[in-house]
Parts: C-alpha cells; sequence; structure tokens
C-alpha cells in the first residue's frame, strides 16, 4: 500500500478529484469495450474495424464534429433531467415521454401559432415562446407523477413508465390526427414543418450544428449553479440524501419532490423542444426512441454531475452518431451501439464488478433509489 | 387480499364487458360477447400473471426486480430463436421445436435473473438501478441479434427472417361433450355450452400459469421454503440468527422469478403469435409489478390484478372488432390510441393506494450486510 498523494494548488485538488471520479467510468468504458470487441469477433466483424470508423465516423472530419455535437444536444438535456432527479433521490425513467409531449407543442405552437393570431411574429418572440412551451409541458407531464409521489407514495418509477406510454399513445393519436401534416405527398405521422421565425439559426453555414447545442452547454452550467449555489439545489439535494433528516431540518419534502419533478421534466421538455426548433423542424412519431433510457445511462456514466453529463453526452453522441459509417465499413448493425451503451452502463451501475476487475478501493459512496413502492 | 380490492377488481371487469356487452350487443349475443372476452382476458392477462408471480417470489425475498420487462423481452427473443435454429438448422419436427423453444426462454429468464441477483445481492447495485441494467441489456442484445442474426453479413437465413415452427395448440376442455347432455338436442343450449367452453379452452402457458397461481400461493404459505423465502425478505438479519442461508435464498427466489419471467416471455413469440419483434414486451413487465402491488404480494391476489389489465386489453381488442356499431357518442372508443391507454391509467391509479394501502415485504429492497 502506498501513501495517497496529497496536492495542495487548488488546481491540482480539482485535477486529482477529477482523476478519481473519472476513474472507475473511464475503466467501465474500457471493459465494455473489450466485451463489444468479443462480441463482434463472435458474430464474425473484425472488431478493430469496427471501432476505427465509430472513431472516424464520430470524429473524422469538420461534418462529422458537427454532427455529433448535434446528437450530443438532446442527450445533454435528457441526461442532464434524469441526473437532477437522481440528485433529488428520484428515478425519473420517463425523459421519453416528457421529451415527446414537450416537441409536441414546440412544434404546434411552431407551426400553428402565427395561424391563430392572424399575424406573423418576430423571431425574437417567436422561437423563445415556442421553446418555453415545449418545455413547461415537459415539466407538467413530470409534475404529475411529483404530485402522486409526494402525496400518495405512487412509485415514480412505474408512474413516469406509464406516463412513458400515455405520451406515446396521445402523441400517436395527435400525430396520426389533428396534428399531422396535410400536404398530400404526405404519408407518415408528422407534423407541418413549423415557421421560419420559431427555428433557431445554425452556428456555421452548410453545417447542421445549431445554437440549441450552445444552449445545451449553458444549462448545464446553469445546473451546477442551481444545485450547488442555491437553497432550493442545498434542498433538493438534502431531500435525496435523506427525506426524513431533510423533513427534521424543515425542508418542505413534498413541494421539494414536485418540484425536483418539475425540473427534471422541465429538461427532458427542453431536449424535445430543441429537437424540434433546432434540428427537424418538425415533430415526428419514432424520432426519439430510446433518448430516455440513453439519458439514464449518461446520468449514471457522468456521476450525475452536469459536467460528466456533458462528457458522457458526448460518449454517446458518439457512438451514436459513428455508427453509421461503421456499418458502412464492418457491415454489423447500427444496434451494436445498444449493446455496447448497455455493457458501460452495466460496468458503470454494478461498479463493484470494476473495482473488483482492477482492485480499486471503494470510496463508500453509493446512491439510494429503492425505497419501497406506493401503494 | 381484503374484500375492498376483489370488489374493485370485479366492478372493473364488470365495466369493461359491460362497455363491449352494450355497443356489440346489436352485432351478437351478450353471452357470446361476454364468453369471448373472458377467453381474451385469460389469454392476455397470462404474461402478466407470469410476471407478478415472478415479482412476488423476487420481493417476497427482498430483491426488488424492475428487470421483469426486460428479462420477458429477453426470454421472448431467445425462445423464438432457437426454435428457428432447430427447425431450420438442426430440422428438428415442429413440436420438439416448439417444446425446446419454451425451454430456452425459460433458461433465459433465469439467467437473466441470475445476472439480476448477482448485481443485487453480491455486488449491492441499487436494485432500481440493476433492474434498470437488466431492461437495457435485453433491448439492446434482442435488437442487435435479431438484426445481425437475420441480415446481417454472413446470416445463415440470406437476409430474411425464416418462417418459426409455429405457436402452442390450443388444448380442448371436454366441456361440450361432459355437459352437452342437458341441452337435450336444443340447439341454440347447446351453442351456449360451446360458447362457455371456449372460455376454457386455452393454450398451454395459459393454463400453466393459472396453475403455478395456486402452486406459488402454497409454497408460500404452507411450505418450509415459502416460510423461509418470506423469512429473509422480511428480516434477515432474525433468518440469519435461526440459521437460513440469506444469501442463498435470495439467490434461489430471484432465479424462480426469472423462470416466471421467461415463461412470460414464451407466451410472446411460442404461444400467442410466432414471430419477434423489438420491444414487443411493450411495458407488460412494469404492469406486472403494478399487479403484483396491487395483489399485496399474494399470488392469487396478483393475478385477480393480472385479469383486470388483461380485460383492459381485451376491450382494445374487442374495439376494433365492433368498430362499425360503435355509436357516434360513443366515437372515442374507436380510437385505439385513447382505449389503448386504459391500462397504463388503471396502474397508475392503483399504485395511489385509494383502494386501500398494500405493505411490501419488510427488506424488499435492502441488500443484506453481516
Amino acid at each position: 500500500m502506498q501513501p495517497e498523494k496529497q496536492s495542495n494548488s487548488p488546481a491540482g485538488k480539482f485535477l486529482q478529484s477529477v482523476s478519481e471520479a473519472a476513474l472507475v467510468p473511464f475503466l467501465a468504458i474500457l471493459t465494455a469495450v473489450i466485451i463489444g470487441g468479443v462480441i463482434i469477433l463472435v458474430v464474425g466483424g473484425n472488431p478493430f474495424a469496427a471501432y476505427m470508423g465509430l472513431l472516424q465516423g464520430a470524429f473524422g472530419n469538420a461534418k462529422a464534429w458537427s454532427e455529433t455535437a448535434v446528437w450530443a444536444t438532446p442527450y445533454i438535456f435528457a441526461g442532464l433531467a434524469v441526473a437532477l432527479a437522481f440528485k433529488g433521490g428520484l428515478f425519473n425513467i420517463g425523459a421519453e415521454g416528457q421529451l415527446a409531449v414537450g416537441a409536441v407543442v414546440s412544434s404546434l405552437i411552431g407551426y400553428a401559432l402565427p395561424g391563430w393570431l392572424g399575424f406573423d411574429l418576430p423571431a425574437i418572440v417567436h422561437l423563445p415562446l415556442t421553446v418555453i412551451l415545449g418545455m413547461l409541458m415537459g415539466g407538467f407531464w413530470a409534475s404529475i407523477v411529483g404530485a402522486l409521489k409526494a402525496y400518495t407514495g405512487g412509485h415514480e418509477v412505474i408512474n413516469t413508465i406509464m406516463m412513458n406510454y400515455i405520451a406515446l399513445n396521445t402523441t400517436s393519436y395527435l400525430l396520426n390526427g389533428v396534428m399531422k401534416d396535410k400536404s398530400p405527398t404526405n404519408v407518415i405521422a408528422r407534423t407541418p414543418l413549423i415557421e421560419e421565425s420559431a427555428r433557431f439559426p445554425v452556428i456555421f453555414e452548410g453545417l447542421r450544428i445549431h445554437w440549441g447545442f450552445v444552449l445545451a452547454l449553458l444549462t448545464a452550467v446553469f445546473i451546477w449553479w442551481l444545485l450547488n449555489k442555491t437553497t432550493l439545489g442545498f434542498e433538493i439535494r438534502t431531500v435525496g440524501l435523506n427525506p426524513d433528516a431533510a423533513k427534521y431540518a424543515g425542508v418542505n419534502v413534498k413541494r421539494t419532490i414536485i418540484l425536483t419533478m418539475l425540473l427534471s421534466g422541465m429538461l427532458a421538455g427542453l431536449a424535445g423542444a430543441i429537437e424540434v426548433t433546432g434540428l427537424n423542424y418538425r415533430h415526428e412519431l419514432g424520432f426519439s426512441i430510446g433518448y430516455g433510457f440513453d439519458a439514464i445511462a449518461i446520468a449514471l456514466l457522468g456521476k450525475s454531475h452536469p459536467l460528466g453529463v456533458v462528457l458522457a453526452s458526448f460518449l454517446f453522441a458518439a457512438m451514436r452518431n459513428g455508427a453509421t459509417r461503421m456499418q458502412f465499413i464492418t457491415q454489423l448493425p447500427v444496434d451494436l451501439i445498444s449493446v455496447l451503451q448497455a455493457l458501460i452502463l452495466l460496468f458503470v451501475a454494478a461498479d463493484a464488478i470494476v473495482r473488483y476487475i482492477y482492485r480499486i478501493k471503494s470510496k463508500g459512496e453509493r446512491v439510494t433509489l429503492t425505497r419501497g413502492w406506493g401503494g | 387480499m381484503d374484500w375492498k380490492r376483489f370488489g374493485f377488481i370485479g366492478l372493473v371487469i364488470v365495466v369493461l364487458l359491460g362497455t363491449v356487452v352494450m355497443i356489440g350487443q346489436v352485432k351478437q349475443a351478450p353471452l357470446l360477447i361476454i364468453t369471448s372476452m373472458l377467453a381474451t382476458t385469460i389469454a392476455v392477462a397470462t404474461p402478466l400473471t407470469l410476471g407478478a408471480l415472478s415479482g412476488v417470489f423476487c420481493e417476497r425475498s427482498g430483491v426488488v426486480n424492475i428487470g421483469i420487462e426486460g428479462m420477458m423481452l429477453a426470454a421472448a427473443f431467445f425462445g423464438w430463436l432457437s426454435g428457428i435454429y432447430m427447425y431450420h438448422i438442426f430440422k428438428l419436427p415442429p413440436p420438439v421445436c416448439i417444446g425446446l423453444g419454451v425451454f430456452f426462454a425459460v433458461l433465459t429468464g433465469g439467467l437473466m435473473a441470475l445476472l439480476h441477483a448477482a448485481l443485487s445481492i453480491t455486488f449491492k447495485v441499487d436494485q432500481i438501478i440493476g433492474g434498470t441494467v437488466i431492461n437495457i441489456l435485453a433491448v439492446g442484445l434482442t435488437g442487435f441479434l435479431n438484426r445481425q442474426l437475420f441480415f446481417g453479413k454472413g446470416s445463415v437465413f440470406g437476409g430474411t427472417v425464416p418462417s418459426s415452427p409455429g405457436v402452442l395448440p390450443t388444448i380442448h376442455v371436454p366441456i361440450t361433450e361432459l355437459f352437452g347432455g342437458i341441452c337435450g338436442g336444443a340447439a341454440s343450449c347447446l351453442e351456449n355450452v360451446q360458447a362457455v367452453n371456449r372460455v376454457f379452452d386455452q393454450k398451454p402457458i395459459a393454463m400453466t400459469a393459472i396453475l403455478l397461481v395456486f402452486f406459488s400461493h402454497y409454497v408460500l404459505f404452507n411450505t418450509r421454503w415459502g416460510l423461509r423465502s418470506r423469512a429473509v425478505g422480511e428480516h434477515p438479519k432474525a433468518a440469519d440468527t435461526v440459521g437460513i442461508n440469506v444469501v442463498m435464498m435470495r439467490y434461489a427466489n430471484v432465479v424462480i422469478g426469472g423462470l416466471f419471467a421467461g415463461l412470460a416471455g414464451a407466451y410472446f413469440t411460442i404461444e400467442s403469435v410466432p414471430s419477434f419483434e423489438p420491444l414487443l414486451t411493450n411495458g407488460r413487465g412494469f404492469i406486472s409489478l403494478a399487479a403484483m402491488i396491487f395483489g399485496n404480494w399474494t399470488p392469487i391476489g396478483a393475478w385477480a390484478a393480472a385479469l383486470v389489465f388483461g380485460a383492459s386489453q381485451a376491450l382494445l381488442i374487442n374495439m376494433q372488432i365492433f368498430r362499425d356499431v360503435i355509436p357516434p357518442q360513443w366515437a372515442f372508443l374507436q380510437e385505439s390510441y385513447i382505449v389503448g391507454l386504459t391500462p397504463y391509467l388503471l396502474t397508475m391509479f392503483i399504485l395511489t393506494g385509494v383502494i386501500g394501502k398494500t405493505t411490501p415485504p419488510a427488506a424488499d429492497g435492502v441488500p443484506y450486510e453481516k
């Protein structure tokens, strides 16, 4: 056993804490990549070619970088949504549904509002309105679950999943019905295109990366500030660590639970709103399949820290983006990425396995989400 | 289970059946509608019943299992896949392939559960996260293998999904033959007896599920094994003190739960329809958990709750059959997306505890530390 190195300068301390926090996630990714390579070998592929394709597709040129950032944008929002809920001791599996309802409302405001008002809106009004209403819809959707948790004890895990299915059904109903794009050539369940005034401009001409990406990074900073520098953030974290102690200390636990879900849902709603206003300019059925679950993996991988979430989002975005190139080179299906992500999640969640393999001592820090069922 | 709860279950089922009878009676006799609804209810409640039993075994021994959905999905895929391989590669006769398919589905469920047990018991991972890992892993693996094995490079089936060996047959219960005599040859009476008969003519997994409900109830509440399982879920320390191996009991019960979930998976691809599509379980693993909670962690209670969800699914199916005779003031019943909300809304309603509080096992979800 060697004595732990102590660093005295603040920068050194920061680096040390970052490298300690990042060690297990890094080893988890490494282990998943190795096992993924074995799986590729078993199904008859070449793991090196596959991973090279993945890297090229994700970072090979300016366009690849831009696409990775485009993928990362909703991941950052949705990952922050799950991470914030984790901090408050809540497991929001419903980012998927909150994202979908946010996207539905955003696209509705985006294409229909000028028509209802009878005059065109300037972008400075229309765009924020579109984004904010989508965000609020996501928040509303999640706060229902928060209220059920606070007042009846109904477990948020099952309720958010049920709300996902309710969102999916309702969205399908709307997108196949009243909100369907009525243009004669359209046969799929999607809304009309939103107005120019409700769209985020792209950052560089010719690339799809848009200002929503910058907003995502700013939001991550904001969430860090909210959690660590405000009373509300303190209350959220206290309730997350120990609701009984929080109650004893005078925190309104019910209110905090609802607020946590509201904020979490707003972030997920933002993910949907930004996809509509920055990228797709409409909502299409099935575009968001899997964001909600990826977001859980991202939040866990990022240890629920905003910076960690941003980094994990980039990793997942790079994998999703690079997968197409990998499929082109090696003919391995894109779904391989889902297996890799599941393995990463497995090793991050079960960090005991990683610690066991690489002989790392535990710090004894652990999230607790299993706190009994409602009913 | 108390009478309030059973009363609520009865009421919901009556309302759901009544809705269909009210709308369908212009097209079909009420008895025919009721019997066909009941038959559908029992059939579609099968995976929910088995899923809820899976949950009961896990949670009675103190392990929360939200991975049932993933276990079902993986089992549905691997059961179906092994059936196809046996049929096309090893050229076995279809009944053998189907039987082996069920076997491999159950085995898959057990293996997934073993992973969950290792995560939650040995590695003491938060059990909700462990279950989520199972779910995401199942979605990833089945999606990847489904595409790779049938459409990938070097696929033995050359880019198409080959025909499956088929589904399990319906078992005929000879009610008409036994009781048909009381009609004395009256055709309409005989028709009614046949209609009632159809409720009992179910497929093997559906029948097994019902037998397993009562068997599980007996095992949990009347055997030494059951007592020990419940003891490690209520007060593991006390159980340990009297010499019960807590870790072993928990492992065993979680794996048994996995076998049930595996059988539920087999229902989807080997009993119901002979095909697989990604994400086909569609949340039924989670609805099973709600049934388990509403059934207060008892097998019979969970089965009753599963029947409610089965009935709400039967409503959806029947509304499509009677689509053309739905009166205009009930037009919303035409929308399958709206009627399809019923099980989800019911689940959320049940979890509010308005119909009476339930009590989970005291050590549910708590890893055991010596």
